[in-house]
């Protein structure tokens, strides 16, 4: 509950900058209530003045409905104008939150993007700050008028007569009373019809997701055998769900149906005596109609806050995570790089209680080739989140060019390094755009010069729209390939003194894959490379060969060196034939 | 929408019943007004407590009334809304189930995910909706006319123009915003996008330090999407404050009018504020109507993309053959084999054609898009040729019962996917009642005992969905190990052993072609190395098969063979096992 206090005041800060509008709104909002409430008492006024065949005061009746439609008029105008204001208000928010989550997105460490699902984060981005203007909208366009409404009309309703408002304000709350039994009770129904059809979900994503295994083991019967048993148990909690939701509905109006009876009998006692006009009669009835409705309202702007409150405090909480460490301000620019590269004790470890790299200590002059080879998931990625900075080491120093690196800016340690991944990571834009992504003050001609020296310029030229072709989604009109070659060609670009490059091999075609490897030695050309090796012929002309395994490098030397040792590396390499 | 009525047949009652009463309960509402000018213009008019109360007891009788009909139509809508969606939902799903690749293809499987669940759910409860309030709003609307036209004629002539001034109104701002709303939707995919593509790309983004261009570009899409929204927000905020002005204008014409008509004696006051009544309640049903019909377009929408899947027949059908092989000794045969895909112009495969004898392992290699693993989707007919034949034991693929067919082969997908469940319900994928000692092989053949006995609850460990708890070396020997258990006659390999190192690789290689005995096995891999001991190696490039032979054979006569070889081994490595 306190943490809920704390994410409320949050939003109210966010809200500040808006304040003016906030003001406004609530001031359209009163406006608008208060005449809307007025124009039944001049809508009574008018019908007193009608009393029967002869007994009509048109004079008077003029007068009053000539102040009525002005009236009206203003109310819808305030009406609009307190929406306009809320939806300034809300948008804006909502902007400026998502924008703020964006910014932290763009300096939370690795690690934190590493270890969370993209569309956990994507949901807080996206839907969470969705949900929570939906809910925000809600709560200023209903909940403020809604309440104001409930005030206002009794005011009037005393202001009238005392006794008929006693009549609905002691019935009114039967409604309420009603809704929320009704909801509580529903509560459950509807936990257990959203974790069924979470259930339904998760075997519909997997059965049809892949498919293809599905069929390939005849395994679709049984898959609709499986899925009929959900569904059955879905339909059995839906049904009770749906339809006791459904019961507020009715029940409440029933509710409101007693008022408007109850108002009826006793205000035309009331009326018969005297002590009320037939006009305020009518005047009552009105609002004995709308009185129930804020209440109703309310009730579900309230579920829907508490909804928009949650989600709140999950964008909050990614943008209050903790970011990467700043630049201490003794950092320094790093000016010349000549490639020399040292690791001194380095220790690493993801996490504290599994250890993972320890007094680790390599020397790499300028211009060196070192591979980094070893079995599938043996941390061959992890030198290069730590010579990236992506994540910071635990222990010991890295020294570039004879700076320690964690004395040098981060942008300026990663400015030093071209790299190429095996996830080819393209955006959605032209293919020019893409090449120029490092550098985007760079002219075409650069860009074609790069492109060729990557070897991308063959298959550009070729392409619909050469370089303004516009690489789709995840670049889904090109091949892995291409995608790689445009990657390199975007290193190509701005070429920097040091290099880590991941062959990727699987899945590109030969012909492609000649071009990729005759760019890769172009690239390495007097640069100090670091290459996760895939390739054999790679490995056998590194300078320097790091065998990775279970995270730690357990051996390290020249191809020769490591045979002629006879551990690992020549097991794995013999072990391939 | 129409397509899908048929669901309903089963709850023709149901989907009667409930409206039918929620009709009885709009009649009981619309008699209230005139209840109540009954209470004004004879109960006050005479002083008479006695029929105060009479009308007041009816009024709270037809209130019970009204309920008990609302309920019932409730219950009734609710019943056939569900049942009509779980009808729709298993037939949906089975038709999943039989579609070939080909149209999962070309619908895309996570576009038939959403559609299963949400856009189900979204046309369930948009039946509900219809059921229960469809019909309600519009006939308060015109009930409330034909009452005002009961009291008087002259009078109701105001609302002849009144409600479809509101239904203009209505109509107009949702033909305005409906095409925005879209543009809204684009905008949020434009963020979305742009969020999704930071995510991959964090790392390459920092190595550039583009973060802040970045930041200036999300910043622009948000604010192109606020703009939209507020555009959106302006216009369809109108809807409510013109729909007051309109109904209360009646309102005013309403009293000045009635004030006249109870001037001459036509009616009486009581009748002028229950006119008025009706004018309220028909502004009420209005707004409900508005809202409905939102929810409503959104499930007209949902249920067209549900047809759209309904509509894809599949395109493979099962043959009858479920007797015994003609040939055992050709296993399989390729003859003058074309294949393009749907909608594709060119040929995937064009022309091919070879044989394999039972119990040899065939290699296929070749670069992407040569065609490789649409060769081998050939053979359990995952897609059927465009000309010439696929013979597995002697008979047309086409001829077998898919089933008969299926179960001779063991399928090694390229991508390692694993089920929710157990290790030991994803070994019995193939064999139901696959014993312990079948499976353990199985995995000891896979390379992949290590794996299950590193973990403490064995066959019992839970895979997670997708089996994101094991790595993708462990995931691929998984996979090799469940389509071992079926015991196949035929092993297709494609590409699975792309994750493994080349130790395990090699170790895998040998122990099926030692405890597979007569097991037909197919190889495809970007790896020379995987299949250079193969009995035969296709070499494919371009969807041709431009060479088949032993390693020593291709290397000698086939070109490509050798620019692939070359690329990935040294060149005594190559002769070496030449």
């Amino acid at each position: 509950m306190h943490k809920d206090n704390g994410t409320t005041m949050k939003i109210l800060r966010l809200i500040r900058p808006y304040m003016h509008l906030v003001i406004l709104s609530l001031v359209f909002a009163v406006v608008n209530v208060a005449f809307t409430l007025y124009a039944p008492i001049l809508v009574g006024n008018a019908v007193d003045l009608i009393l029967g065949k002869g007994a009509v005061d048109f004079a008077g009746i003029f007068r009053i409905l000539k102040k009525l439609t002005m009236i009206l008029f203003i109310t819808s105008a305030a009406q609009w104008l307190m929406n306009l204001c809320n939806n300034r208000i809300t948008y804006h928010v909502v902007k400026d939150v998502r924008i703020r989550a964006f910014a932290r997105l763009q300096i939370l460490p690795l690690k934190y993007v590493d270890s969370h699902q993209y569309g956990e984060t994507i949901s807080r981005i996206i839907t969470d700050v969705e949900q929570f203007s939906d809910g925000l909208l809600m709560g200023f366009t209903q909940l403020f008028s809604g309440i104001v409404t409930i005030f206002g009309t009794l005011a009037f309703m005393l202001s009238i007569n005392v006794r008929i408002s006693l009549v609905v304000i002691l019935i009114t709350p039967v409604s309420l009373f009603v809704a929320s039994f009704i909801a509580k009770r529903t509560y459950q129904m509807f936990k257990k019809q959203s974790e069924t059809r979470a259930e339904m979900t998760s075997l519909v994503d997997e059965m049809v997701g892949s498919q293809k295994v599905v069929q390939a083991f005849g395994y679709g019967g049984r898959a609709v055998e499986r899925f009929d048993e959900i569904n059955r148990r879905l339909q059995d909690c839906s049904l009770k769900a749906t339809f006791f939701s459904s019961i507020t509905n009715p029940s409440t109006r029933f509710v409101n149906g007693l008022v408007y009876a109850g108002v009826g009998i006793v205000g035309a006692v009331m009326a018969m005596q005297g002590a009320i006009t037939v006009g305020q009669l009518s005047c009552f009835l009105t609002y004995a109609n709308q009185y129930t409705k804020p209440f109703n309202e309310i009730s579900s702007v309230i579920t829907e806050l508490q909804n928009a409150v949650a989600c709140a405090r999950r964008v909050f909480d990614f943008i209050e995570e903790t970011p990467e460490a700043a630049d201490p301000v003794e950092a320094v620019e790093l000016m010349e790089v000549d490639g020399s590269l040292q690791l001194a004790d380095v220790s690493f470890s993801y996490r504290p209680d599994v250890p993972l790299l320890t007094n680790l200590n390599l020397q790499v002059k300028p211009g060196q080739k070192i591979a980094i080879v070893g079995p599938t998931g043996c941390g061959k990625t992890t030198l290069i989140n730590l010579l990236m900075r992506f994540y910071e080491i635990d222990q010991g120093t890295i020294f570039l060019s004879g700076y320690d690196a964690k004395k040098v800016k981060k942008d300026s340690v990663r400015k030093s390094f071209g790299m190429v991944l095996q996830e080819t990571w393209l955006k959605s834009g032209t293919i020019a755009e893409n090449i120029a992504y490092g550098k985007p003050e760079a002219t075409r001609e650069d860009i074609i010069e790069a492109a060729k020296a990557a070897h991308a310029h063959s298959f550009i030229k070729r392409m619909k729209d050469g370089y303004d072709t516009q690489i789709t989604e995840e670049g889904g009109n090109l091949s892995q390939g291409q995608k790689q070659l445009l990657c390199i060609a975007r290193v190509m670009l701005e070429l920097p003194p040091m290099l880590i490059l991941d062959e990727a091999t699987s899945s590109i075609d030969t012909r492609t894959e000649i071009k990729v490897q005759e760019a890769f030695h172009k690239m390495m050309e007097g640069r100090t490379s670091f290459i996760v090796a895939h390739r054999l012929s790679t490995i056998k002309e590194a300078d320097t060969i790091l065998v990775m395994k279970d995270g730690n490098i357990i051996e390290q030397g020249s191809h020769e060196e490591l045979l002629a040792q006879g551990g690992f590396y020549k097991n794995l390499y013999e072990s391939q034939f | 929408m129409l397509k899908l009525l048929p669901y309903l047949n089963k709850y023709k009652k149901e989907s009667v019943v409930g409206p039918l009463f929620k009709l009885l309960e709009a009649c009981f509402e619309l008699v209230v007004p005139l209840i109540m000018a009954d209470i004004i213009d004879i109960g006050i008019q005479n002083q008479d407590f006695q029929y105060i109360l009479q009308r007041g007891a009816l009024l709270v009788f037809f209130g019970v009334l009204g309920l008990t009909c609302s309920l019932t139509a409730q219950f009734f809508a609710a019943k056939a809304a569900i049942g009509f969606g779980t009808e729709l939902r298993h037939d949906l799903f089975a038709h999943i189930e039989g579609l070939s690749y080909t149209e999962i293809d070309r619908a895309g499987s996570s576009t038939l995910v959403t559609r299963m669940t949400s856009d189900i759910n979204q046309v369930q409860s948009g039946v509900n909706l219809v059921l229960r309030l469809l019909l309600r709003s519009p006939f308060i609307v015109v009930g409330a006319m034909v009452m005002a036209f009961t009291i008087d004629v002259k009078a109701a002539m105001i609302f002849v123009v009144a409600v479809p001034l509101l239904a203009l109104v209505i109509y107009g701002i949702m033909i305005i915003t409906i095409p925005l709303y879209k543009k809204v939707q684009k905008g949020l995919d434009r963020v979305l996008l742009t969020t999704r593509e930071n995510l991959a790309g964090i790392r390459v983004i920092r190595a550039f330090r583009t973060q802040d261009d970045e930041k200036e570009q999300f910043e622009a899409e948000s604010d192109y999407l606020m703009q939209m929204q507020m555009k959106v927000g302006k216009i369809s905020a109108a809807l409510n404050p013109l729909t007051y002005v309109i109904v209360n204008l009646a309102v005013v014409a309403i009293v000045w009018y009635g004030g006249k008509r109870v001037d001459t004696g036509a009616i009486t006051q009581g009748e002028v504020i229950a006119l008025v009544n009706y004018m309220s309640q028909i502004l009420l049903a209005l707004v409900a109507l508005a809202n409905l019909i939102v929810s409503f377009t959104k499930a007209l929408a949902s249920a067209g993309r549900v047809n759209e899947v309904f509509a894809l027949q599949t395109s493979i059908l099962s043959g009858k053959e479920t007797g015994e092989a003609e040939n055992q000794e050709a296993k399989v045969v390729f003859d003058h084999v074309h294949f393009a895909y749907a909608g594709a112009k060119a040929e995937s495969l064009s022309g091919i054609q070879f044989e394999v004898k039972k119990g040899q392992t065939i290699g296929i290699i070749g670069g992407t898009g040569s065609g490789k693993s649409t060769l081998v989707n050939l053979i359990p007919r995952f897609y059927d040729v465009t000309d010439g034949s696929v013979r597995v034991d002697g008979r047309d693929v086409r001829d077998w019962e898919l089933d008969t067919l299926r179960k001779k082969i063991g399928v090694v997908p390229q991508k390692a996917v694993l089920f929710h469940g157990t290790i030991r319900d994803n070994m019995k994928m193939a064999k139901e009642d696959a014993t312990d000692e079948e499976i353990l092989e199985a995995l000891r053949t896979a390379q992949a005992l290590e794996v299950v006995e590193a973990k403490p609850q064995g066959l019992d460990t839970a895979i997670s969905e997708g089996g994101k708890n094991l790595s993708g070396g462990q995931r691929q020997r998984l996979t090799i190990a469940r389509a071992l258990v079926g015991h196949p006659e035929i092993l297709l390999l494609d590409d699975s052993a792309s994750a493994l190192d080349f130790a395990t690789d090699a170790k895998l290689r040998k122990a099926i072609a030692q405890n597979t005995g007569g097991m037909t096995v197919f190889i495809v891999s970007q790896r020379a190395a995987s299949l250079m001991q193969a009995d035969q190696i296709i070499v494919l490039d371009d969807g041709e098969m431009v060479g088949i032979g032993t390693h020593k054979e291709l290397l000698d006569s086939c070109e490509v063979y050798q620019e692939i070889c070359y690329s990935q081994l040294s060149r005594e490595e190559v002769t070496h096992h030449a």
